[in-house]
């Protein structure tokens, strides 16, 4: 028996609510890039959490299916995210977000 | 027994995502953020998914995670982040970390002696996801590669500039 049926499946949701809402804070208040794509980090794990508790509670695969998308989705937007990184501390000189506000550097 | 892990392990997994987002250098952030990575693979696996858990391990906690390690390092490279690698091997720098994947362990360790048949009745195994994935998600399956791929190639397209070296005819 799995442990869904003894954790409700609220608090479970609720902490992946909690998670979701620390990556959202730490988006919205970082500016260092870096910081910002760990914040979207955060936030993807809570979505894979939801889905695994989900697939847990209901005892299907679909979570864990989802969870590899998540996975995949993650590890592609974290190269191309850190190869813009690179490129910005080349072209800019600095990793903070305000100064790459404008389009044209 | 298992609500009182799971909730440990949803602590841990809290704090330190809390702490990665909250500190001000980058490497002491990515370390938290290594250990939240691994109490939500604790979470999976107390919730009856040991593949996601691994995968959690093994790809995000390990793989993506180096990643940002390389980076971090790669764009530190002054003369006073030398100084500062003395300094790293400090106490103070690791506790918490160490102390908060030692709990993750012990953890584990407790769940693996007392309810591997809890765990492996009615989790959800690799089989009956592989089954799910080549079968209905078979479609997801081919746009998660092509994602890759043009992940892959964006990544090279950005990155070009470090790999090829200066003066190399062919940059």
């Amino acid at each position: 028996m799995t442990t869904v049926q003894f954790v409700p499946l609220e608090h479970v949701l609720a902490i992946a609510g909690l998670l979701f809402a620390i990556g959202l804070f730490g988006l919205m208040l970082r500016r260092n890039i870096i910081f910002m794509l760990m914040a979207l980090e955060v936030m993807l794990n809570s979505a894979a959490l939801a889905f695994i508790a989900a697939g847990a509670y209901w005892g299907h695969p679909d979570g864990q299916v989802m969870f590899l998308f998540i996975l995949a989705i993650a590890a592609a937007e974290v190269s191309v995210g850190l190869g813009l990184v690179l490129q910005m501390r080349r072209q800019i000189g600095s990793l903070n977000m305000n100064v790459a506000s404008r389009l044209r550097g | 027994m298992m609500l009182v892990l799971f909730y440990i392990a949803a602590a841990v997994a809290v704090t330190s995502a809390l702490l990665a987002l909250t500190l001000s250098n980058a490497t002491h952030a990515l370390i938290f953020l290594i250990v939240s990575l691994l109490g939500m693979a604790v979470i999976f696996f107390l919730l009856g998914a040991p593949f996601a858990a691994a995968l959690e391990v093994v790809i995000y906690a390990g793989a993506i995670m180096v990643l940002f390690v390389f980076v971090v390092m790669m764009l530190n490279l002054d003369p006073e982040a030398q100084a500062q690698e003395q300094s790293l091997l400090s106490f103070k720098y690791w506790w918490g970390p160490g102390l908060l994947s030692g709990i993750l362990l012990a953890e584990l360790l407790v769940a693996l002696n007392t309810t591997h048949h809890a765990v492996g009745g009615d989790a959800v195994l690799p089989k009956t996801v592989a089954l799910s994935l080549f079968g209905p998600y078979m479609l997801g399956v081919e746009l998660a590669s092509m994602l890759l791929l043009s992940g892959l190639v964006g990544a090279y397209h950005l990155g070009r500039d470090f790999l090829v070296r200066k003066g190399d005819p062919s940059s």
